[in-house]
Protein backbone atom coordinates (compact mmCIF):
# COMPACT_ATOMS: atom_id res chain seq x y z
CA UNK A 1 0.00 0.00 0.00
CA UNK A 2 0.90 3.61 -1.00
CA UNK A 3 2.16 5.85 2.17
CA UNK A 4 0.57 8.52 3.26
CA UNK A 5 2.81 11.01 2.28
CA UNK A 6 2.82 9.45 -1.52
CA UNK A 7 -0.67 9.90 -1.49
CA UNK A 8 -0.84 13.14 -0.49
CA UNK A 9 1.22 14.06 -3.74
CA UNK A 10 -0.99 11.93 -6.06
CA UNK A 11 -3.64 13.98 -4.53
CA UNK A 12 -2.05 17.49 -4.94
CA UNK A 13 -0.73 16.41 -8.66
CA UNK A 14 -4.15 15.21 -9.65
CA UNK A 15 -5.80 18.53 -8.13
CA UNK A 16 -3.22 20.57 -10.02
CA UNK A 17 -4.09 18.85 -13.33
CA UNK A 18 -7.96 19.22 -12.92
CA UNK A 19 -7.05 23.14 -12.47
CA UNK A 20 -5.22 23.05 -15.90
CA UNK A 21 -8.23 21.49 -17.65
CA UNK A 22 -10.77 23.33 -16.14
CA UNK A 23 -9.15 26.51 -17.63
CA UNK A 24 -8.48 25.00 -20.81
CA UNK A 25 -12.84 24.31 -20.77
CA UNK A 26 -13.07 27.77 -19.99
CA UNK A 27 -10.85 29.19 -22.86
CA UNK A 28 -12.37 26.43 -25.11
CA UNK A 29 -15.74 27.51 -24.15
CA UNK A 30 -14.78 31.27 -24.94
CA UNK A 31 -13.57 30.54 -28.24
CA UNK A 32 -16.47 28.26 -28.84
CA UNK A 33 -18.67 30.82 -28.90
CA UNK A 34 -16.48 33.39 -31.27
CA UNK A 35 -15.47 30.19 -33.46
CA UNK A 36 -19.60 29.07 -33.59
CA UNK A 37 -20.39 32.61 -34.33
CA UNK A 38 -18.51 33.21 -37.21
CA UNK A 39 -19.24 29.86 -38.35
CA UNK A 40 -22.95 30.64 -38.58
CA UNK A 41 -22.02 34.08 -40.35
CA UNK A 42 -19.67 32.24 -42.55
CA UNK A 43 -23.23 30.26 -43.92
CA UNK A 44 -24.47 32.35 -45.94
CA UNK A 45 -22.04 32.99 -48.11
CA UNK A 46 -21.49 30.05 -49.01
CA UNK A 47 -24.94 28.75 -49.49
CA UNK A 48 -25.24 31.40 -51.93
CA UNK A 49 -22.35 30.64 -53.88
CA UNK A 50 -23.87 26.76 -53.98
CA UNK A 51 -27.11 28.68 -55.11
CA UNK A 52 -25.44 30.60 -57.78
CA UNK A 53 -23.56 27.69 -58.86
CA UNK A 54 -26.32 25.42 -59.00
CA UNK A 55 -28.62 27.59 -61.14
CA UNK A 56 -25.39 28.59 -63.35
CA UNK A 57 -24.86 24.84 -64.32
CA UNK A 58 -28.55 24.07 -64.65
CA UNK A 59 -28.35 26.58 -67.44
CA UNK A 60 -25.50 25.57 -69.16
CA UNK A 61 -26.69 23.06 -71.73
CA UNK A 62 -23.55 22.65 -73.61
CA UNK A 63 -22.06 20.21 -70.41
CA UNK A 64 -19.51 18.79 -72.37
CA UNK A 65 -17.16 21.61 -72.74
CA UNK A 66 -17.98 23.23 -69.59
CA UNK A 67 -15.48 24.42 -67.19
CA UNK A 68 -13.50 21.60 -66.35
CA UNK A 69 -13.15 22.32 -62.60
CA UNK A 70 -17.28 21.56 -63.07
CA UNK A 71 -17.00 18.69 -65.17
CA UNK A 72 -13.89 17.44 -64.14
CA UNK A 73 -11.18 15.89 -66.23
CA UNK A 74 -12.87 13.40 -67.62
CA UNK A 75 -10.89 10.66 -65.77
CA UNK A 76 -10.96 9.16 -62.26
CA UNK A 77 -7.08 7.90 -61.65
CA UNK A 78 -5.73 10.08 -58.81
CA UNK A 79 -7.84 11.36 -56.28
CA UNK A 80 -6.63 14.32 -54.28
CA UNK A 81 -8.02 14.55 -50.29
CA UNK A 82 -7.91 17.30 -48.46
CA UNK A 83 -7.47 16.35 -44.75
CA UNK A 84 -8.01 18.94 -42.75
CA UNK A 85 -7.59 18.61 -38.84
CA UNK A 86 -6.81 20.98 -35.56
CA UNK A 87 -2.82 22.07 -34.84
CA UNK A 88 -3.85 21.56 -31.02
CA UNK A 89 -4.56 18.50 -29.28
CA UNK A 90 -6.19 17.92 -26.43
CA UNK A 91 -9.31 17.84 -28.37
CA UNK A 92 -10.99 14.48 -27.88
CA UNK A 93 -11.59 12.25 -30.67
CA UNK A 94 -11.78 15.79 -32.57
CA UNK A 95 -9.52 14.78 -34.96
CA UNK A 96 -8.92 10.91 -34.67
CA UNK A 97 -12.33 11.13 -36.21
CA UNK A 98 -11.90 12.76 -39.21
CA UNK A 99 -8.51 10.51 -40.04
CA UNK A 100 -10.69 7.26 -39.20
CA UNK A 101 -13.10 8.64 -42.03
CA UNK A 102 -10.56 9.66 -44.56
CA UNK A 103 -8.46 6.45 -43.35
CA UNK A 104 -11.76 4.56 -44.43
CA UNK A 105 -11.90 6.65 -47.66
CA UNK A 106 -8.19 6.21 -49.05
CA UNK A 107 -8.48 2.35 -48.58
CA UNK A 108 -11.63 2.49 -50.73
CA UNK A 109 -9.50 4.30 -53.64
CA UNK A 110 -6.47 2.44 -53.24
CA UNK A 111 -8.40 -1.27 -53.44
CA UNK A 112 -9.69 0.22 -56.47
CA UNK A 113 -6.34 0.65 -58.11
CA UNK A 114 -6.49 4.36 -58.32
CA UNK A 115 -3.69 6.70 -56.92
CA UNK A 116 -3.66 8.57 -54.07
CA UNK A 117 -2.25 12.24 -53.08
CA UNK A 118 -2.79 13.51 -49.84
CA UNK A 119 -2.99 17.73 -48.62
CA UNK A 120 -3.04 17.71 -44.73
CA UNK A 121 -4.40 20.91 -43.36
CA UNK A 122 -3.13 21.01 -39.81
CA UNK A 123 -0.30 19.48 -38.14
CA UNK A 124 -1.82 16.58 -35.80
CA UNK A 125 -3.60 15.07 -39.39
CA UNK A 126 0.17 15.14 -40.67
CA UNK A 127 1.02 13.44 -37.94
CA UNK A 128 -1.26 10.95 -37.73
CA UNK A 129 -1.30 10.05 -41.30
CA UNK A 130 2.62 10.06 -41.92
CA UNK A 131 2.83 6.68 -40.89
CA UNK A 132 0.66 4.98 -43.07
CA UNK A 133 0.87 7.29 -46.29
CA UNK A 134 3.98 9.14 -45.62
CA UNK A 135 4.44 8.83 -49.74
CA UNK A 136 1.03 9.61 -50.27
CA UNK A 137 1.44 13.18 -48.65
CA UNK A 138 2.39 15.48 -51.31
CA UNK A 139 2.08 18.70 -49.61
CA UNK A 140 1.36 19.50 -45.46
CA UNK A 141 -0.16 23.24 -44.59
CA UNK A 142 -0.81 24.49 -41.11
CA UNK A 143 -2.01 27.68 -40.34
CA UNK A 144 -0.26 27.93 -36.49
CA UNK A 145 0.44 31.28 -37.02
CA UNK A 146 -2.97 32.46 -37.45
CA UNK A 147 -5.11 33.52 -34.83
CA UNK A 148 -8.22 33.30 -36.30
CA UNK A 149 -9.64 31.61 -39.40
CA UNK A 150 -9.94 33.68 -42.10
CA UNK A 151 -10.24 33.61 -45.95
CA UNK A 152 -6.98 34.45 -46.77
CA UNK A 153 -5.72 31.45 -45.57
CA UNK A 154 -8.53 29.27 -47.27
CA UNK A 155 -7.69 31.21 -50.68
CA UNK A 156 -4.19 30.10 -50.10
CA UNK A 157 -5.32 26.41 -49.28
CA UNK A 158 -7.79 26.74 -52.90
CA UNK A 159 -5.23 28.65 -54.89
CA UNK A 160 -2.72 25.42 -54.22
CA UNK A 161 -5.43 23.08 -55.31
CA UNK A 162 -6.58 24.51 -58.08
CA UNK A 163 -2.54 25.17 -59.44
CA UNK A 164 -2.55 21.00 -59.00
CA UNK A 165 -5.56 20.13 -61.07
CA UNK A 166 -4.71 22.88 -63.61
CA UNK A 167 -0.90 20.74 -63.65
CA UNK A 168 -3.40 17.74 -64.03
CA UNK A 169 -2.27 16.57 -61.45
CA UNK A 170 -5.54 14.88 -59.79
CA UNK A 171 -8.83 13.92 -61.18
CA UNK A 172 -11.10 13.99 -58.13
CA UNK A 173 -10.52 15.92 -54.73
CA UNK A 174 -12.39 15.37 -52.03
CA UNK A 175 -12.03 17.31 -48.43
CA UNK A 176 -12.51 15.77 -45.29
CA UNK A 177 -13.37 18.15 -42.08
CA UNK A 178 -16.17 18.01 -39.10
CA UNK A 179 -19.25 19.60 -39.59
CA UNK A 180 -20.24 21.38 -36.16
CA UNK A 181 -23.64 20.25 -35.09
CA UNK A 182 -23.68 21.11 -31.15
CA UNK A 183 -20.89 21.23 -28.63
CA UNK A 184 -21.08 17.08 -28.05
CA UNK A 185 -21.62 16.50 -31.64
CA UNK A 186 -19.65 16.88 -34.76
CA UNK A 187 -19.91 15.19 -37.96
CA UNK A 188 -17.08 14.01 -40.04
CA UNK A 189 -17.90 15.06 -43.65
CA UNK A 190 -16.24 14.25 -47.11
CA UNK A 191 -17.00 16.20 -49.55
CA UNK A 192 -16.26 16.29 -53.65
CA UNK A 193 -15.49 19.41 -54.37
CA UNK A 194 -13.61 18.70 -57.84
CA UNK A 195 -15.62 17.66 -60.26
CA UNK A 196 -17.97 19.77 -58.37
CA UNK A 197 -21.12 17.33 -57.48
CA UNK A 198 -24.65 18.67 -57.53
CA UNK A 199 -25.22 18.68 -54.19
CA UNK A 200 -29.08 18.53 -52.99
CA UNK A 201 -30.66 20.82 -55.87
CA UNK A 202 -33.35 22.07 -54.13
CA UNK A 203 -35.93 22.55 -57.04
CA UNK A 204 -36.67 26.08 -56.85
CA UNK A 205 -34.07 27.23 -58.56
CA UNK A 206 -34.18 25.44 -61.81
CA UNK A 207 -37.30 27.32 -63.23
CA UNK A 208 -35.85 30.73 -62.77
CA UNK A 209 -34.44 32.03 -66.02
CA UNK A 210 -31.18 34.24 -65.37
CA UNK A 211 -29.40 36.60 -67.62
CA UNK A 212 -25.50 36.50 -67.50
CA UNK A 213 -22.87 38.98 -67.99
CA UNK A 214 -20.54 38.05 -69.06
CA UNK A 215 -21.33 33.93 -70.92
CA UNK A 216 -22.30 31.55 -68.62
CA UNK A 217 -18.82 29.94 -69.31
CA UNK A 218 -16.59 32.63 -68.53
CA UNK A 219 -18.75 33.51 -64.92
CA UNK A 220 -18.73 29.68 -64.47
CA UNK A 221 -14.73 29.64 -65.25
CA UNK A 222 -14.41 32.82 -62.87
CA UNK A 223 -16.62 31.60 -60.07
CA UNK A 224 -15.43 27.88 -59.92
CA UNK A 225 -11.98 29.12 -58.41
CA UNK A 226 -13.90 30.80 -55.93
CA UNK A 227 -16.41 28.59 -55.01
CA UNK A 228 -13.09 25.95 -53.84
CA UNK A 229 -11.63 28.56 -51.72
CA UNK A 230 -15.05 29.35 -50.11
CA UNK A 231 -16.24 25.68 -49.47
CA UNK A 232 -12.35 25.11 -47.81
CA UNK A 233 -13.17 28.40 -46.04
CA UNK A 234 -16.41 27.14 -44.98
CA UNK A 235 -14.94 23.62 -43.95
CA UNK A 236 -12.42 25.58 -41.90
CA UNK A 237 -15.17 27.39 -39.97
CA UNK A 238 -17.12 24.12 -38.77
CA UNK A 239 -13.75 22.40 -38.17
CA UNK A 240 -12.52 25.46 -35.98
CA UNK A 241 -16.24 25.62 -33.95
CA UNK A 242 -16.48 21.28 -34.38
CA UNK A 243 -12.30 21.81 -32.50
CA UNK A 244 -13.20 24.42 -29.67
CA UNK A 245 -16.86 22.68 -28.85
CA UNK A 246 -15.03 19.05 -28.97
CA UNK A 247 -11.82 20.08 -26.44
CA UNK A 248 -14.43 21.70 -24.58
CA UNK A 249 -16.23 18.27 -23.76
CA UNK A 250 -13.14 16.46 -23.79
CA UNK A 251 -11.71 19.34 -21.08
CA UNK A 252 -14.72 19.08 -18.99
CA UNK A 253 -14.90 15.01 -18.77
CA UNK A 254 -11.40 15.31 -17.99
CA UNK A 255 -11.90 18.02 -15.23
CA UNK A 256 -14.82 15.54 -14.05
CA UNK A 257 -12.41 12.56 -13.67
CA UNK A 258 -9.86 14.22 -12.01
CA UNK A 259 -12.79 15.18 -9.39
CA UNK A 260 -14.01 11.85 -8.74
CA UNK A 261 -10.18 10.81 -8.83
CA UNK A 262 -9.77 13.01 -6.08
CA UNK A 263 -12.12 12.23 -4.14
CA UNK A 264 -11.33 8.87 -4.28
CA UNK A 265 -7.79 8.98 -3.38
CA UNK A 266 -9.01 11.19 -0.37
CA UNK A 267 -10.66 8.63 1.13
CA UNK A 268 -8.34 6.05 0.63
CA UNK A 269 -5.79 8.38 2.28
CA UNK A 270 -8.25 8.97 5.45
CA UNK A 271 -8.37 5.39 5.49
CA UNK A 272 -5.08 4.53 5.45
CA UNK A 273 -4.33 7.55 8.27
CA UNK A 274 -7.23 6.10 10.30
CA UNK A 275 -5.59 2.60 10.00
CA UNK A 276 -2.27 4.06 11.33
CA UNK A 277 -3.56 5.73 14.15
CA UNK A 278 -5.27 2.37 14.99
CA UNK A 279 -2.52 0.60 15.06
CA UNK A 280 -0.32 3.05 16.77
CA UNK A 281 -3.50 2.78 19.44
CA UNK A 282 -3.32 -1.34 19.35
CA UNK A 283 0.30 -1.43 20.08
CA UNK A 284 0.22 0.99 23.11
CA UNK A 285 -2.74 -1.01 24.40
CA UNK A 286 -1.28 -4.43 24.10
CA UNK A 287 1.69 -2.81 25.26
CA UNK A 288 0.40 -1.57 28.48
CA UNK A 289 -1.50 -5.26 28.99
CA UNK A 290 1.88 -6.83 28.52
CA UNK A 291 3.57 -5.20 31.71
CA UNK B 1 -42.17 53.02 -51.89
CA UNK B 2 -43.36 50.82 -54.29
CA UNK B 3 -39.61 51.40 -55.81
CA UNK B 4 -37.48 49.93 -53.01
CA UNK B 5 -35.99 46.36 -53.02
CA UNK B 6 -33.88 44.25 -50.94
CA UNK B 7 -29.92 44.02 -50.77
CA UNK B 8 -27.78 41.77 -48.71
CA UNK B 9 -24.04 41.87 -49.09
CA UNK B 10 -22.16 38.92 -47.91
CA UNK B 11 -18.48 38.39 -47.01
CA UNK B 12 -17.20 35.21 -45.89
CA UNK B 13 -16.71 36.19 -42.43
CA UNK B 14 -20.36 37.85 -42.16
CA UNK B 15 -23.45 39.13 -43.65
CA UNK B 16 -21.90 42.75 -44.38
CA UNK B 17 -25.21 44.99 -45.12
CA UNK B 18 -28.71 43.97 -44.96
CA UNK B 19 -31.07 46.41 -46.38
CA UNK B 20 -34.46 46.32 -47.62
CA UNK B 21 -35.36 50.35 -48.73
CA UNK B 22 -32.69 50.63 -51.17
CA UNK B 23 -33.69 52.45 -54.45
CA UNK B 24 -30.84 51.59 -56.71
CA UNK B 25 -27.37 50.09 -57.05
CA UNK B 26 -24.71 50.61 -59.32
CA UNK B 27 -22.30 48.01 -59.42
CA UNK B 28 -18.64 47.84 -61.28
CA UNK B 29 -19.90 45.10 -63.62
CA UNK B 30 -17.38 42.99 -65.31
CA UNK B 31 -18.36 44.88 -68.76
CA UNK B 32 -18.75 48.09 -67.23
CA UNK B 33 -20.82 49.88 -64.53
CA UNK B 34 -24.56 48.57 -64.48
CA UNK B 35 -27.47 50.51 -62.12
CA UNK B 36 -29.87 48.10 -61.15
CA UNK B 37 -33.56 49.70 -59.89
CA UNK B 38 -36.48 47.54 -58.98
CA UNK B 39 -38.09 44.84 -61.25
CA UNK B 40 -34.76 44.56 -63.25
CA UNK B 41 -34.47 40.91 -64.72
CA UNK B 42 -33.15 37.90 -63.31
CA UNK B 43 -29.58 38.26 -63.57
CA UNK B 44 -26.33 37.11 -62.23
CA UNK B 45 -22.72 38.81 -62.99
CA UNK B 46 -19.42 39.22 -61.73
CA UNK B 47 -17.82 42.24 -60.76
CA UNK B 48 -14.49 43.65 -60.82
CA UNK B 49 -12.73 46.12 -58.52
CA UNK B 50 -14.88 49.63 -58.20
CA UNK B 51 -17.34 50.97 -56.12
CA UNK B 52 -20.82 50.04 -55.56
CA UNK B 53 -23.18 52.48 -55.06
CA UNK B 54 -26.12 52.32 -52.97
CA UNK B 55 -28.99 54.68 -53.03
CA UNK B 56 -31.35 54.88 -50.79
CA UNK B 57 -34.06 57.38 -50.25
CA UNK B 58 -32.38 60.18 -49.04
CA UNK B 59 -29.11 58.45 -48.45
CA UNK B 60 -25.98 56.88 -50.72
CA UNK B 61 -23.59 54.80 -49.42
CA UNK B 62 -20.61 53.33 -51.43
CA UNK B 63 -18.27 50.57 -50.66
CA UNK B 64 -15.31 49.93 -52.25
CA UNK B 65 -15.49 45.74 -53.89
CA UNK B 66 -12.21 43.76 -54.65
CA UNK B 67 -14.10 41.08 -56.73
CA UNK B 68 -17.54 39.57 -56.54
CA UNK B 69 -20.54 37.92 -57.41
CA UNK B 70 -24.01 40.32 -58.21
CA UNK B 71 -27.55 38.33 -58.20
CA UNK B 72 -30.41 40.13 -58.30
CA UNK B 73 -33.83 37.33 -58.42
CA UNK B 74 -36.93 38.50 -57.43
CA UNK B 75 -36.10 42.04 -55.98
CA UNK B 76 -33.68 40.92 -53.76
CA UNK B 77 -30.21 41.94 -55.04
CA UNK B 78 -27.06 39.63 -53.70
CA UNK B 79 -23.75 40.52 -53.63
CA UNK B 80 -20.58 38.27 -52.46
CA UNK B 81 -17.54 39.62 -52.44
CA UNK B 82 -14.23 39.01 -50.62
CA UNK B 83 -13.13 41.98 -49.83
CA UNK B 84 -15.29 45.18 -49.12
CA UNK B 85 -14.80 48.28 -46.95
CA UNK B 86 -17.32 51.37 -46.76
CA UNK B 87 -15.19 54.08 -48.10
CA UNK B 88 -16.00 56.87 -45.53
CA UNK B 89 -14.24 55.21 -42.70
CA UNK B 90 -11.74 53.49 -45.28
CA UNK B 91 -7.75 53.33 -44.04
CA UNK B 92 -5.39 55.16 -45.71
CA UNK B 93 -2.90 53.56 -44.86
CA UNK B 94 -4.71 50.05 -45.77
CA UNK B 95 -4.92 51.42 -49.36
CA UNK B 96 -1.63 52.59 -49.51
CA UNK B 97 -0.65 48.83 -48.53
CA UNK B 98 -3.51 47.23 -51.51
CA UNK B 99 -1.86 49.29 -54.32
CA UNK B 100 1.66 48.47 -53.46
CA UNK B 101 0.78 44.78 -53.51
CA UNK B 102 -1.35 44.98 -56.40
CA UNK B 103 1.35 47.02 -58.33
CA UNK B 104 3.52 43.77 -57.43
CA UNK B 105 1.70 42.01 -58.74
CA UNK B 106 1.55 44.11 -62.01
CA UNK B 107 4.73 43.12 -62.46
CA UNK B 108 4.65 39.24 -62.52
CA UNK B 109 4.75 38.52 -66.12
CA UNK B 110 3.00 34.99 -65.91
CA UNK B 111 -0.59 36.51 -65.45
CA UNK B 112 -2.76 36.51 -68.61
CA UNK B 113 -4.49 39.25 -69.65
CA UNK B 114 -7.50 39.12 -67.74
CA UNK B 115 -5.74 39.39 -65.09
CA UNK B 116 -3.78 42.01 -65.65
CA UNK B 117 -6.88 43.74 -66.54
CA UNK B 118 -8.11 43.35 -63.47
CA UNK B 119 -5.48 43.91 -61.30
CA UNK B 120 -4.74 47.14 -63.15
CA UNK B 121 -8.43 48.51 -62.65
CA UNK B 122 -7.98 47.48 -58.92
CA UNK B 123 -5.33 50.02 -59.14
CA UNK B 124 -6.85 52.79 -60.85
CA UNK B 125 -9.45 52.44 -58.44
CA UNK B 126 -7.89 52.58 -55.26
CA UNK B 127 -5.51 55.22 -56.30
CA UNK B 128 -8.53 57.23 -56.98
CA UNK B 129 -9.76 56.68 -53.70
CA UNK B 130 -6.40 57.68 -51.92
CA UNK B 131 -6.47 61.27 -53.35
CA UNK B 132 -9.89 62.24 -52.24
Amino acid sequence: MASLDDLKKRISSVKSTQKITKAMKMVAASKLRRAQESAEKGRPYSDKMNNIILNLSNSIIDKENSPKLLAGSGDDKVHLCIVMTSDRGLCGGFNTNIIKKAKLYFQKIIDAGKTLKIITVGSKGYDQLKRTYKENIIEKISFKESKNTNYFDADKVGKIIIEKFEKKEFDVCTIFYNQFKNVITQIPQEQQIIPLKATESEGNSSEDNYEFEPEEDEILSNLLPKNISTQIFKAMLENSASEQGSRMSAMDNATRNAGEMVDKLTIQYNRSRQAAITKELIEIISGAESL
Amino acid sequence: MSEQFNLEIVSPEKSFLKKDNVTEVVVPAFEGEMGILKDHISIISFLKPGIVRIMSDSKEENFYVDDGIVEFKDNSLSILTSNIFDIKNSDKVQIQEMIKQAEGDLENENLDDQKRYIISQKVEVLKSLSFN
